[in-house]
């Protein structure tokens, strides 16, 4: 018996802000940043408090391999 | 069209990290063969999925040190920049009379082009069907975005009927410039390719179907069966004046009406 | 033809088979061509020769594809070869322009025949300004080398070969369809085997190295500029050391005569064996690299001369190189046959007798 949980890191700098993530992920994880960095793009960001489930939708298709998913899983401990 | 393949969908040989009682396993990240750099293709263009799919599918099937790439002149021009394999360039169009050579030379390399619809299909189309009907032992990855994104957006071959392009403002008329040119159906008529296909990466399902067919592809060559040429239909989100999503929901619901999905043969299969 | 030339042996070829015996003794291994008069004898040889001495042959869907299919060999660090003739060299022009972009050694031959256009297939020496000005698009320039006989057809096709890997260019046999056509005794076993240089540049897959890649593309200015100086600097070195020609007759000569090819062969029959006295002593300058053209020499002899005569199938092309080597020194004088004509030892005796006695 584990207790796992999926970790999203945008690459932010291969980011484009195409959004294409964010339309495929089904659990709203992923949002448009409102402010440009400093590049001028708008770039995909990660919500803290929507847990993500691990379906690889928004790397899959992401166009700039800007997208790295990890899965962790912790020992219940007894 | 064949399923895509199993398991995680991105095919990767996951990586395993102990952190304290933690245990971290990678499910994606960037295949190694892309070098670290930002691409300069336009935000939602297929070119950079099809060049995660093809560094990822060299690494899988172990060839990156015998690959050896043809770049065409189109936006795909820099693809040398990108992935980290043996590259040369070609002129316009000529990349599969370069891939003849390098291939005749060195069978036993894996020789491929990567060619949009303007290089391929236009000014390249003699060296396209000859390469294909010698059954040169190569793999052509022919992007088909129905525009000439790197000239800023002219007509192409594959332009759809009525679609506004700068050379076509109020709309493609075939009376005057003909119909979208259909390539794997015109290859379909030549005895020796061995796997023609159509596929697009407008959706995750989309992408990991181009995937299976890519890397079908290379083992084709790899297993010296011949020439085999995978179609991407890809959004060119600029010049087709939409956003990104706009541009894959377009390829899903009009762009596969005049260029429809799937297998168009696969001689492994049959035989 | 024999395959196996023994010792000593002398074989009786065109000058179309000499050029694809020497390609393949001097380690040519791949070779792309499409059908065209009159040079399709040497298409046929390697057809018939180059997989049977480990080669690859190919008949190409168009003379575009034939230059491309080079370039890749080349790229893929083999010696490469395509021939045509006039028609078909300018439509290599595109790929042999990438190849000097991507520093692609290379053997092209063009056996020349008449136009513009369509033309016809006689022989002529139209493509002057196309093999010695580059041809193509940008600022480079291609070794041209110019037989005049069937052994010279051989030996310089080997040598094209070293110096397409010594300088990592294209090199141009100018040949034309009189030397490609006729046939003369042909001694080959003279040949070394070949000695390519090494091509670390290649591309082989990169199992303990680093990838290669080949381009023209440099985008930033100062890139390109510093690339075409690095042209410059090798064509300065090619100037330098690669000049090859050809003085027949008296030291004391007081006219000259200046031709390459074909025109140069009926000028020598002057100096040698005219068919009549002439009252002043003739000596024949031939250049044998049409670029480097030999300059120095010719202004060297031009000090001395009462004049030139450049004979040319052409309407004078390489004459404006004469004028330039001579700058003066001497009056220069042309004589120009087109359309596939020859210009006959009677004519040439007859417009020297006019211009000089």
């Amino acid at each position: 018996m584990s207790d796992k949980r999926f970790e999203v890191t945008i690459l932010t700098h291969f980011c484009k802000g195409c959004g294409l993530c964010v339309e495929f992920c089904p659990e709203g994880k992923l949002y448009i940043e409102q402010k440009p960095d400093m590049r001028g793009i708008q770039a995909a960001a990660v919500r803290a408090d929507v847990d993500c489930t691990g379906c690889l939708q928004c790397a899959t298709i992401c166009p700039d391999a800007a997208i790295e998913i990890v899965r962790v899983e912790a020992p219940v401990s007894t | 069209m064949r399923s895509g393949n199993a398991g995680n969908g991105m095919g990767k040989k996951t990586t395993t990290k102990r952190t304290e009682s933690e245990v971290k396993r990678v499910l994606y990240e960037r295949p190694r063969a892309l070098l670290d750099v930002h691409t300069h293709y336009c935000a939602g263009c297929g070119h950079g999925t099809m060049h995660r799919l093809l560094a990822e599918v060299l690494e899988e099937l172990g060839v990156l040190e015998q690959a050896i790439g043809v770049a065409p002149v189109g936006c795909a021009v820099l693809a040398y920049d990108y992935v980290d394999i043996d590259w040369t360039e070609a002129a316009h169009g000529r990349a599969p009379a370069v891939a003849t050579g390098l291939k005749r030379v060195h069978p036993d390399k894996v020789v491929f082009t990567y060619q949009g619809d303007g290089d391929l299909a236009s000014i390249g189309m003699a060296e396209t069907i000859h390469a294909a009907n010698r059954g040169e032992n190569i793999t052509v990855i022919f992007i088909n975005n129905a525009i000439y994104g790197m000239t800023q957006g002219q007509m192409a071959p594959t332009t759809l009927i009525g679609q506004k392009t700068k050379t076509t403002p109020r709309g493609r008329d075939p009376e005057t410039t003909g119909y979208p040119l259909k390539v794997c159906e015109l290859l379909d008529q030549l005895v020796a390719p061995v796997l023609l296909a159509r596929t697009t990466v407008v959706t995750p399902k989309h992408v990991r179907q181009t995937k299976a067919l890519l890397k079908k592809a290379f083992q084709c060559q790899m297993e010296n069966v011949g020439y085999s040429l995978i179609e991407v239909l890809s959004p060119c989100p600029t010049y087709w004046h939409m956003t990104p999503m706009e541009a894959y929901h377009f390829i899903e619901q009009t762009v596969t009406d005049s260029f429809p999905l799937g297998v168009i043969r696969d001689v492994k299969d049959r035989a | 033809m024999d395959s196996e030339q023994p010792e000593g042996k002398v074989a009786l070829v065109s000058g179309n088979e000499a050029a694809g015996e020497a390609a393949i003794r001097a380690g040519c291994r791949f070779y792309a061509g499409y059908p065209i008069t009159p040079q399709n004898e040497l298409t046929a040889y390697i057809a018939d020769q180059l997989p049977l001495r480990g080669g690859v042959f190919i008949q190409a869907e168009s003379e575009l594809a034939a230059i491309n299919m080079v370039f890749g060999a080349s790229a893929a660090g083999t010696r490469a070869m395509t021939s045509s003739s006039s028609p078909g060299i300018s439509l290599k022009q595109e790929g042999i322009s990438y190849m000097v972009g991507c520093e692609l050694p290379a053997v092209i031959i063009n056996v020349q025949r008449a136009g513009p256009g369509l033309g016809n297939i006689s022989p002529a020496q139209g493509d002057y300004y196309q093999a010695t000005r580059g041809g193509g698009h940008g600022d480079y320039r291609c070794i041209s080398l110019a037989p005049f006989s069937v052994q010279e057809v051989c030996d310089l096709t080997y040598l094209a070969f070293d110096l397409a890997d010594a300088y990592r260019t294209p090199v141009i046999l100018l040949a034309d369809g009189m030397i490609g056509q006729m046939m003369e005794p042909v001694r080959f076993d003279h040949l070394p085997a070949p000695s390519p240089t090494p091509r670390p540049w290649a591309l082989t897959g990169t199992p303990g190295r680093k990838r290669n890649v080949i381009k023209s593309l440099r985008l930033p200015p100062e890139e390109l500029e510093a690339f075409n100086l690095k042209l410059q600097d090798v064509y300065a070195t090619i100037e330098q050391r690669e000049v090859r020609l050809e003085v027949t007759g008296p030291d004391d000569a007081e006219v000259l005569l200046a031709a390459y090819g074909t025109s140069a062969r009926i000028c020598r029959q002057i100096v040698e064996r005219p068919l009549r006295q002439l009252p002043f002593k003739v000596a024949l300058f031939r250049p044998i690299t049409l670029w480097p053209f030999p300059t120095a020499k010719l202004a060297e002899l031009a000090e001395k001369a009462r004049g030139i005569l450049v004979v040319e199938m052409s309407a004078g092309q390489m004459v404006d190189d004469v004028r330039m080597a001579v700058a003066g020194r001497c009056p220069i004088e042309l004589l120009a046959r087109m359309g596939g004509n020859i210009p006959s030892a009677a004519e040439i005796t007859e417009k020297l007798i006019t211009l000089f006695a």
